[in-house]
């Protein structure tokens, strides 16, 4: 970097230089001045609405934003002068005056920027009591909760939707005093054109945004002696669940959760990595047969449950592309009701069959036609996201952290690292091209790490070998970028072969379900990238780390399945995907 | 939300094709089409919203967010008479508040609503700029000034008559 492009300026008294163009709150950033925020999200919500953000610069009239101010050489900035402070209160009061604060019931509680903010700022008493702007709570969405009466109006939720998402469900709607983020039409969620990803969840800095709540049930499931209730674990969830028991990100958790799991009363816990092998096998498979018959490439992976929604709202005319594989989750879940019901002797009528996932989009992903079984019953009853289950945990004594690791329980325990890394951006496309030429002519591979389909791209593309032939694959995260590739195919321009898609940035590792880390946090660090590294060296950890190899998946197939992407396979492992219509009353 | 059956702003016509047609590859021309289908119409239908949202590539959240922060545009038809009250400073210390409260209670209907009837819509309205008539009134584009309540039961009755 030329001296030309860097710029100095002083903040509080102390130099920072910087490249030009950053904004001074970054420039504060980088010397740990932690300028309180309550709308900034670098990249998407740079707007300067929330007012928090305020410093003073010498010779410029006014307060600005430090947000949007950009850094110039010779500032001088102070971030702290008493009126900076007053101010900020104020703001902080005015905000209050027409928030809920009923706090002590608030699912964000302690985890809450503008509580955090209070706190900082030793509001005192409420001086402003006026008029609270009408509510809107909407709760038809089997995924999302909205509640405007906590809505800070920062625009967070509307930007990722928009600019990472590429999905607008929700905006900014009518003005002043009536000013609410809302959805087309004044309808529900569940008419817009929502996918569930629950990146809104993630990123609201108060609890106007949740994931529905699924734990009410579960609690009943748990205490009735005539429901046999058995869980299956995503493979994200192992590498972060740690957090909300005061662990660092990245810890890998998986033998302590399982142990948890147990002590919560399940009485199986099992491993949905085993359905991401099982996966594995059906759509290295599926791809195989698509690439002798020439038809519908490029395949494009099915795991993620906000992708399909989305290919079912936005691209209708491209579903022929998605792969039929049904999702790793929605694998295992047959697979309890069927192989392991029969094996145990159990009605698979009196399972009760729990997923804990990253995943806010899983929760409507269940109660699809297309995945019910037979006599109508659905593979799983019910999804906890990982902050749900932490709750549960912790309301039921079970400090994770402190517990010693168990194992999984058999049959559906056994997983490869290609299974982990199925929790993380390229994961799907690296596990599937370890096994895809050794199911093609039993060639194994020797290198079964494939760095180059790693990191958080927005699309990264790659050219493969397989039999003899160069193909190219793509793997998109965040559906913004997904958008890109989708329209290539619509245009008939589409070069790969293989895509895969994951709806939320970073994959499941950063699930709309996921734990919440404050905006501040999470520009000092990479969560994203270390909770990925815990997947990876779980990988590295794993016995098997080919799908194939899995003792239980041979077992599988040998017992119960017969084969990849035989009849029987095909009747329980393979769906299909229907254009859903959005905006529709009654809908 | 009030859908209409059949009325003339819910379908997709010539006209609305025309709108389209003119503001299809303009940057940003959505504002200008939903202009054009306010004053075609005299609302924007749900049907021109998922129309407009399909041709023009602009999400429905964004033109329903537009529709909604601006009030020259119309969720709902407006009425055969539309009486705009306008609560700017002036008009406002004047008591234009008991003018409009007047209007609320005899046509039965509060502010952004129509008649049953049809004749009548009312709409609260920032300044229009005739301060010396405090308080005022626009009924379609008729200013009355000096208004009270007696002179809002008259022109009731006038229009009522028309």
């Amino acid at each position: 970097m030329s001296k030309k492009e860097m710029v100095t300026l002083t903040i509080d008294g102390k130099e920072v230089t910087v490249k030009k163009g950053t904004t001074i709150l970054e420039a504060a950033r980088e010397i740990d001045i932690d300028i309180p925020t309550l709308c900034f999200l670098k990249e998407i919500n740079e707007v300067g609405n929330c007012r928090m953000c305020l410093v003073e610069i010498e010779g410029v009239k006014g307060f600005k934003a430090s947000c949007v101010y950009p850094a110039e050489d010779g500032l001088v900035v102070r971030t702290n002068t008493k009126e900076l402070i007053d101010t900020k209160r104020t703001i902080l009061e005015l905000l209050l005056s027409s928030h809920e604060k009923k706090c002590l019931t608030c699912v964000r509680s302690t985890n809450c920027r503008l509580q955090d903010l209070c706190r900082r700022f030793e509001i005192p008493d409420l001086e402003y009591e006026g008029e609270m702007p009408e509510a809107d709570l909407d709760d038809s969405s089997n995924c999302i909760v909205r509640n405007t009466a906590k809505c800070i109006l920062c625009r967070r939720c509307v930007n990722i939707c928009k600019k990472v998402q590429g999905v607008s469900a929700i905006n900014n709607l009518n003005r002043g005093f009536h000013s609410k983020v809302g959805v087309a039409l004044n309808m529900g969620m569940r008419q817009s054109t929502c996918v569930g990803c629950g990146q809104c969840i993630i990123h609201c800095p108060v609890g106007a945004l949740t994931e529905k709540s699924n734990v009410g049930s579960l609690r009943e499931a748990l205490a009735d002696p005539s429901k046999h209730v058995v869980i299956q674990t995503a493979p994200a969830v192992r590498a972060t669940i740690g957090e909300e028991f005061g662990m660092p990100i990245g810890s890998l958790v998986q033998g302590k959760m399982v142990a948890a799991l147990r002590r919560l009363g399940f009485d199986k816990v099992f491993d949905t990595d085993l359905g991401a092998d099982i996966t594995i096998m059906e759509e290295a498979t599926e791809f195989i047969s698509r690439l002798n018959e020439g038809r519908d490439l490029p395949m494009i992976t099915s795991c993620s449950s906000g992708w399909i929604t989305f290919a079912e709202k936005f691209y209708p005319e491209c579903l022929n592309h998605l792969s039929t594989t049904k999702s790793p989750m929605e694998i295992l879940g047959t697979l309890i009701k069927t192989y392991y019901a029969r094996k145990q002797g159990i009605d698979p009528k009196d399972i009760y069959s729990v997923a804990l996932m990253p995943c806010s989009a899983k929760k409507a992903e269940i109660i699809r036609d297309e995945l019910k079984l037979e006599d109508g019953i659905q593979a799983v009853d019910n999804v906890i996201t990982t902050r749900e289950m932490a709750r549960m945990l912790k309301e039921a004594n079970i400090d994770l952290a402190a517990l010693d690791e168990e194992e999984y329980d058999a049959p559906l325990s056994v997983a490869t690292g290609a299974g982990h890394i199925f929790g993380t951006t390229g994961g799907v496309m690296e596990a599937a091209l370890r096994s895809v030429s050794y199911i093609l002519d039993k060639t194994e591979i020797e290198n079964v790490e494939f760095k180059n389909l790693r990191g958080t791209k927005g699309i990264k593309q790659a050219e493969i070998n397989i039999a003899g032939k160069k193909h190219k694959i793509a793997i998109s995260q965040g559906l913004a970028n997904a958008s890109k590739l989708l329209d290539q195919i619509k245009a008939g321009t589409s070069e790969y072969s293989f895509i895969e898609i994951m709806t939320c940035p970073g994959g499941c590792v950063n699930g709309g379900g996921q734990p919440i880390v404050d905006e501040y946090k999470a520009s000092k660090i990479d969560v994203i990238g270390l909770r990925a590294k815990a997947l990876y060296s779980a990988d590295k950890k794993s016995k098997y780390r080919r799908s194939y190899q899995n003792p239980a998946v041979k077992d599988l197939y040998n017992d119960f399945l017969d084969s990849p992407n035989s009849k029987k396979a095909h009747k329980l492992l393979h769906t299909h995907y229907n254009k859903q219509e959005v905006y529709v009353e009654g809908k | 939300m009030k859908h209409c059956e059949g009325c003339e702003g819910c379908k997709i016509d010539k006209k609305l094709e025309d709108i389209k047609d003119k503001y299809k590859d303009v940057k940003g021309g959505i504002i200008g089409a939903l202009h054009e289908v306010q004053d075609t119409y005299g609302y924007i239908s749900t049907t021109a919203q998922k129309y407009l949202s399909k041709e023009l590539n602009v999400p429905m959240s964004e033109i329903y967010g537009i529709i909604t922060f601006y009030s020259r545009f119309s969720l709902t038809p407006k009425g055969k008479y539309n009486i705009q009250v306008c609560m700017g400073t002036a008009c406002y210390v004047k008591g234009s508040e008991k003018v409009l409260n007047r209007f609320k209670e005899k046509l039965g209907i509060d502010e952004g609503q129509t008649t049953e009837d049809g004749k009548f819509s009312l709409e609260a309205v920032r300044c229009i700029g005739a301060c010396g008539l405090a308080p005022a009134i626009v009924i379609n584009k008729e200013v009355y000034g000096k208004m009270d309540v007696k002179k809002v039961d008259e022109l009731i009755e006038e229009y009522t008559k028309k």
